[in-house]
């Protein structure tokens, strides 16, 4: 129970940097967009409270994709790196104590599931999915192998780029967002349609996330800097001094 | 406001999802003790029991089975499990979070919770209702919708339900009852399609 009122109702959303339903070059797309508009329904309590996971969550090798599903004594084939950087909401304050969870294919392009037939091999020693709750200052950080690049069937000669998934939670089920991080310099990001359904290349370089040498750990493992970003409260509505 | 950050871009959670949010569904075991929100209601929460399921199907009325849907609802009295919640103190064995895939041949997702509370919030009262929030494959950014339960009065005067531009519509947002089961079925596309908000 909070002392302080009602939770901030959010930013409406900026539908101009993110992906349309339809997205005819992401064929899945078509089947699975709705055709009539969106019914505005802001500010509702429901939607600006949500669940929260404590700290306590996360097992002490969960941040860990290198090992967490690896035999005792070994561990996941592939580039190591360290992916880090930290939560965010649209008014710069850092989102604490929030669940992200991961998951990715392996550094073949596979991954762990029974629907992918891709014939690149299984890595024994990789299950591929993490989670870690950000710290106070929203910080996040996980290790893993550097996943490939893999076809899929979209009708033609599809590849995506390397990627990581994240599912991110605030405190708000409104900020609720799942979205994917691509790797600096890929060429393959400029050729995927998923990422094509983005209409803005602002947004698109904001989910690629860069090479940080400074977080390297020298003759072990690079690292990339992923910053994320969630709908944060009415700018407007706190000018106006009606925060609540 | 010219230090505002823009809110990241959502990308589709893709065919294999539950291998990051239901591993134990996808078969990969060891790394957590069990798939996050599989329990909403405790064994001492407070409320009547319902079971909450259905399928989701796109434009081609086939069913989606390689989807996800997380539900978020107030317990029995109306109050929120959450830090954000103002009102008052929740049931303590009532989460009010869950999480499902849909099966991977009947199409079906399945929710044991219990049926909500009324919504009192600024001097309205919101009918009973579930937010349901469903990603896929093919589906870009997250859909929001809400399952109300048909035929309880509240639902008359609820604020949503009566909006105008849901005329016509109200229907794809009840849920039906046969005995404690009631079936929520989401249309993604087409002339049954849901209705979905922007929140």
């Amino acid at each position: 129970m909070s002392d302080s009122g009602p939770p901030p109702r959010l930013s409406p959303r900026d539908f101009s940097v993110q992906p349309a339903a339809l997205s005819p070059a992401y064929r899945s797309s078509r089947l699975r967009a709705p055709e009539r508009k969106l019914v505005a329904l802001p500010g509702q309590l429901g939607d600006l409270t949500g669940p929260a996971f404590g700290h306590d969550l996360p097992g002490a090798a969960d941040h860990d994709l290198i090992h967490n599903f690896a035999a005792a004594g070994a561990s996941a084939l592939g580039p190591r790196i360290i992916v880090h950087g930290t939560l965010r909401d649209e008014s710069g304050r850092p989102v604490p104590d929030a669940l992200i969870e991961v998951w990715q294919a392996n550094a073949g392009g596979r991954y762990r599931h029974k629907n992918d037939a891709y014939l690149a091999p299984l890595d024994p020693n990789f299950g591929g999915c993490g989670r870690v709750i950000t710290g106070a200052d929203g910080s996040y950080s996980f290790l893993t192998v550097v996943p490939g690049p893999y076809p899929w069937p979209n009708g033609g000669n599809d590849w995506r780029p390397a990627h990581i998934h994240f599912s991110v939670f605030g405190t708000a089920f409104a900020q609720r967002l799942i979205t994917q991080m691509y790797f600096e310099g890929d060429p393959h990001i400029a050729l995927c349609p998923i990422v094509n359904a983005i209409p803005d290349k602002g947004a698109i370089d904001r989910l690629t996330a860069r090479l940080d040498m400074g977080r390297t750990v020298p003759m072990d493992m690079r690292a990339y800097r992923f910053d994320i970003v969630l709908r944060g409260p009415d700018a407007t509505m706190f000018e106006n001094g009606t925060g609540g | 406001m010219s230090d505002r950050l823009i809110e990241s871009a959502s990308q589709t959670a893709g065919p294999y999802v539950h291998i990051g949010c239901l591993p134990s569904w996808a078969g990969i075991d060891g790394i957590y003790p069990e798939d996050l929100g599989a329990t909403i209601a405790g064994p001492g929460a407070r409320g009547e029991r319902i079971t909450l399921k259905g399928r989701i199907f796109d434009g081609a009325g086939e069913p989606l089975r390689d989807s996800m849907v997380e539900l978020w609802q107030a317990d029995a009295a109306g109050l929120y499990q959450s830090p954000g919640e103002y009102r008052g103190a929740a049931d303590p064995d009532f989460r009010g979070w869950g999480r499902a895939a849909t099966d991977a041949d009947t199409g079906l997702y399945r929710f044991d919770t219990i049926l909500p509370g009324a919504v009192r919030s600024g001097g309205v009262t919101h009918a009973p209702h579930v937010a349901l929030w469903i990603v896929a494959r093919g589906i870009n950014l997250g859909l929001h919708t809400r399952a109300y339960f048909a035929g309880l009065p509240e639902n008359a005067a609820d604020p949503v339900l009566t909006l105008p531009e849901l005329a016509g519509r109200v229907d794809t947002l009840l849920a039906v009852r046969d005995g404690g089961t009631w079936t929520f079925d989401i249309h993604l596309q087409g002339g049954r399609e849901t209705v979905f908000f922007d929140v």
